[in-house]
């Protein structure tokens, strides 16, 4: 945590070298006795219950000097780039460049993806990380259709998830539905419990709503874990039945894929399929995300989310506005929820904690909610920088924290910003939507 | 009866917590307009300095009980108040005129940073701590034998919630810096062009809020006798729920969303199931949202266009 200097009024362009030391020292103080006994004591509850502590000074003397270095470059930068609220001018050319490569990330993205795992069919690990990367990023396309297009923040998206995840264990594990009879339903509960959900919130703006999914999201989590009898509490369910390819299952029986095909059987090509599933599953998401914008129904979110008010008032129906938006939603929500069911074979409340909502929802803010291209890109960036941290387990979620609101100061809009409504009108208008405050007017 | 009392006691001084931790939630809400997510954390952090301090000052061989919960009680307090101040000047202070939901989200990983930093630092495992004060009062004993218990530590937590919010009214209400806020939380050009440095208030806002976290995480400490890094998620929600229960905003509805929500948590506890008293809680949070948009003592809000 670096202390942020002053967002100092007179100008700290022309601020001299004294200043700067200043500065500094005062971070750096501030850090001291921030950290003086969070980093500088340690206490550990010893075996017999009795408290000890022992002294780090200089973990804290590193940390006081990290943060006035840190106040110093930041200064520096800050000093060199100029204020940060100011618009720069891009020029011309770049901006074409840029836009010609816009054009081409998307097609080129997808491209690489089909062919992921032909290119790396030996490499367990980087399909695993694909299936993985993919799973977030339907994620985030579903979340996206709530918090991007009808700007509805959605703290609990993780319950559809689970709804959808304990959906299909219990109907496979209880009745033996196959996973393709249970993933529509999957979604059809889910969207339910979004509905529910939407119901009582649904004269809830901004925060309030945020609060309440919040709520939502541990109510269902707090319910899976004591109703035992049904979900096996936080044991979780287990042996979940792996998906089959159209009812063959994927298996090195006789009956399998592979011995039909007469092809040698490999554990690879359950890892491939579930790879084009969840492909196809994001794609769908995607697809009709992008069709539903064009329809009056996606018009009417995008209104929505840039002014709830100015919306009512042109006589478009709020309320399943609302409710089909958080429909939809959580719909993919349960889709992908009973992709990862079977994925994983074994799932417990552990997997649908707070922290799962936040990270999808960091994922859609990152990515400029509501651009499908930056929701992708960030769900790749978001999972494989998780996966560069996994030997630094216990930072990795201080590093994911930190990292949530510098984006947030740095760029509130996200990094690949796109909240242009589809439809506007071509002549520049004197008011932009920048200047009105969300839901507010 | 008997069981009720006991339980009523239990209530009033678990929302006495919740409370205190509540009106740092309907400060920030009122004067800011933002859901201070990272402040049930705060908390978290105010349990763990007094846990620390309370450890140093007993290995210096310090014995006397009052004077050692004076002592945290105070360094607590400060250094919790300094989080709140440098939490608002990196984390609010630069997204205060974004859209709506920056700063939300910015707080959202304020509150990782927290819980993430003290797991860091000070280790994933519960920190206990022996009781420090002792003994009580037995109120009531029924014929079959059931006792009504008022401990010394109920009657201390309840005292200092009571004097603090004592201290907090007068301020808010007698003091320059209260008028300044209530200023701000009107109109803050207005009260910027009449002379209100606004964004020291807003900092005083925070500085105030994390002191009283603070105290509510020593009365934690004391009243449970253990911290964890994870504690502040849940109480936040609580507290929140609170403020909202009470009417966000409003600086006695805060205390009586507290008490509110202490009292149907112990109740649901000991009347239904513990497992399920979370969810008791949170479900009251949705539907005092539905039915009571603007809680017990708030005021509508104004839908302006």
């Amino acid at each position: 945590m670096t202390p942020i200097p002053h967002e100092t009024k007179h100008a700290s362009r022309t601020a001299g070298i004294p200043a700067l030391l200043k500065t500094a020292l005062f971070n750096a103080l501030i850090a001291l006795v921030l950290f003086s006994l969070m980093v500088g004591i340690r206490t550990e509850a010893g075996s017999d219950g009795q408290l000890t502590y022992w002294t780090r000074f200089g973990e804290l003397a590193s940390l006081v000097a990290a943060v006035f270095g840190g106040s110093i470059v930041i200064e520096l930068l800050r000093q060199w780039i100029g204020p940060s609220g100011a618009e720069k001018l891009v020029p011309p050319a770049v901006q074409n460049g840029m836009s010609f490569v816009g054009r081409y990330v998307a097609p080129v993205l997808l491209g690489f993806t089909l062919l992921m795992p032909v290119i790396f069919y030996d490499q367990r690990y980087i399909l695993d990380l694909g299936i993985l990367v993919l799973t977030y990023v339907m994620l985030g396309w579903g979340l996206n259709v709530v918090v991007g297009l009808a700007g509805l923040l959605d703290l609990g998206y993780v319950a559809f998830y689970a709804v959808g995840a304990y959906s299909y264990a219990l109907l496979a594990t209880n009745f033996g539905w196959s996973f393709w009879v249970c993933l529509p339903l999957a979604g059809i509960l889910a969207a339910f419990w979004g509905v529910l959900l939407g119901f009582p919130v649904l004269r809830l703006r901004g925060d309030y709503l945020a609060i309440v999914t919040l709520a939502f999201g541990e109510i269902i989590r707090l319910v899976i874990i004591n109703w035992q009898d049904l979900t096996g509490g936080p044991n979780g369910v287990s042996g979940i039945p792996r998906p089959s390819f159209f009812g063959i299952p994927l298996d090195n029986s006789d009956d399998g894929l592979a011995a039909k095909l007469g092809i040698e059987y490999s554990p690879t090509h359950r890892i491939v399929f579930l790879f084009y599933v969840i492909l196809a599953l994001a794609l769908l998401t995607n697809w009709v995300t992008i069709r539903l914008r064009r329809l009056p129904i996606g018009r009417a979110w995008e209104a929505l989310r840039e002014d709830e008010v100015a919306c009512r008032a042109l006589g478009i129906n709020t309320t399943t506005t609302k409710l089909t938006a958080f429909a939809t939603g959580a719909m993919f929500g349960g889709f992908a929820g009973a992709f990862f069911a079977t994925r994983q074979g074994f799932i417990s409340p552990e997997s649908f904690t707070f922290q799962e909502s936040a990270l999808v929802l960091a994922i859609v803010v990152l990515g400029g909610m509501g651009s499908q291209l930056g929701v992708a890109l960030a769900a790749l960036a978001m999972i494989g920088g998780f996966e560069l941290f996994r030997s630094l387990e216990t930072y990795r979620m201080l590093v994911f924290g930190i990292a949530m609101v510098l984006i947030m100061i740095w760029r509130p809009r996200g990094l690949i910003g796109h909240r242009a409504p589809t439809v506007y009108l071509t002549k520049a208008q004197a008011i932009s939507s920048d200047l009105v405050k969300e839901g507010h007017g | 009866m008997d069981y009720f009392t006991q339980q009523l006691i239990n209530g009033l001084v678990l929302g006495s917590i919740y409370g205190l931790i509540a009106i740092g939630y309907t400060m920030v809400y009122g004067i800011v307009g933002m859901i201070n997510f990272a402040h049930g954390d705060v908390f978290m952090i105010g349990g763990f300095i007094s846990l620390i301090t309370f450890l140093i000052l007993v290995s210096f061989g310090l014995t006397a009980i009052p004077l050692i919960l004076i002592v945290v009680l105070l360094v607590s307090m400060a250094i919790t108040a300094l989080y709140g101040w440098t939490i608002e000047r990196i984390a609010y202070r630069p997204l205060r005129h974004s859209f709506r939901l920056a700063p939300m989200l910015s707080a959202i990983g304020m509150s990782f940073v927290l819980v993430n930093f003290s797991q860091v630092a000070q280790g994933a495992r519960v920190k206990p701590i022996p009781p420090l004060i002792t003994g009580g009062y037995t109120l009531h004993e029924s014929a079959d034998g059931f006792v009504i218990q008022l401990s010394n530590i109920q009657i201390m937590v309840v005292l200092t919630t009571i004097v603090l919010l004592a201290i907090f009214t007068w301020l808010v209400s007698r003091t320059r810096l209260g008028r300044d806020m209530r200023a701000c939380e009107q109109d803050q050009t207005m009260a910027a062009l009449l002379g209100v440095d606004v964004d020291r208030t807003i900092s005083m806002t925070f500085v105030i809020g994390a002191a009283l976290a603070a105290v509510a995480g020593l009365m934690y400490l004391l009243y449970y006798g253990l911290v964890d890094f994870f504690m502040g998620f849940v109480a936040g929600i609580k507290a929140f729920t609170a403020a909202v229960l009470g009417g966000i905003g409003s600086l006695p509805g805060a205390m009586l969303g507290g008490l509110a929500i202490g009292l149907i948590e112990t109740f649901w506890s000991a009347y239904f199931s513990v497992e399920y008293k979370d969810v008791a809680a949170f479900s009251i949070l949705i539907v005092v949202l539905i039915f009571m948009p603007t809680g017990l003592l708030g005021r509508p809000e104004v839908e302006k266009v």
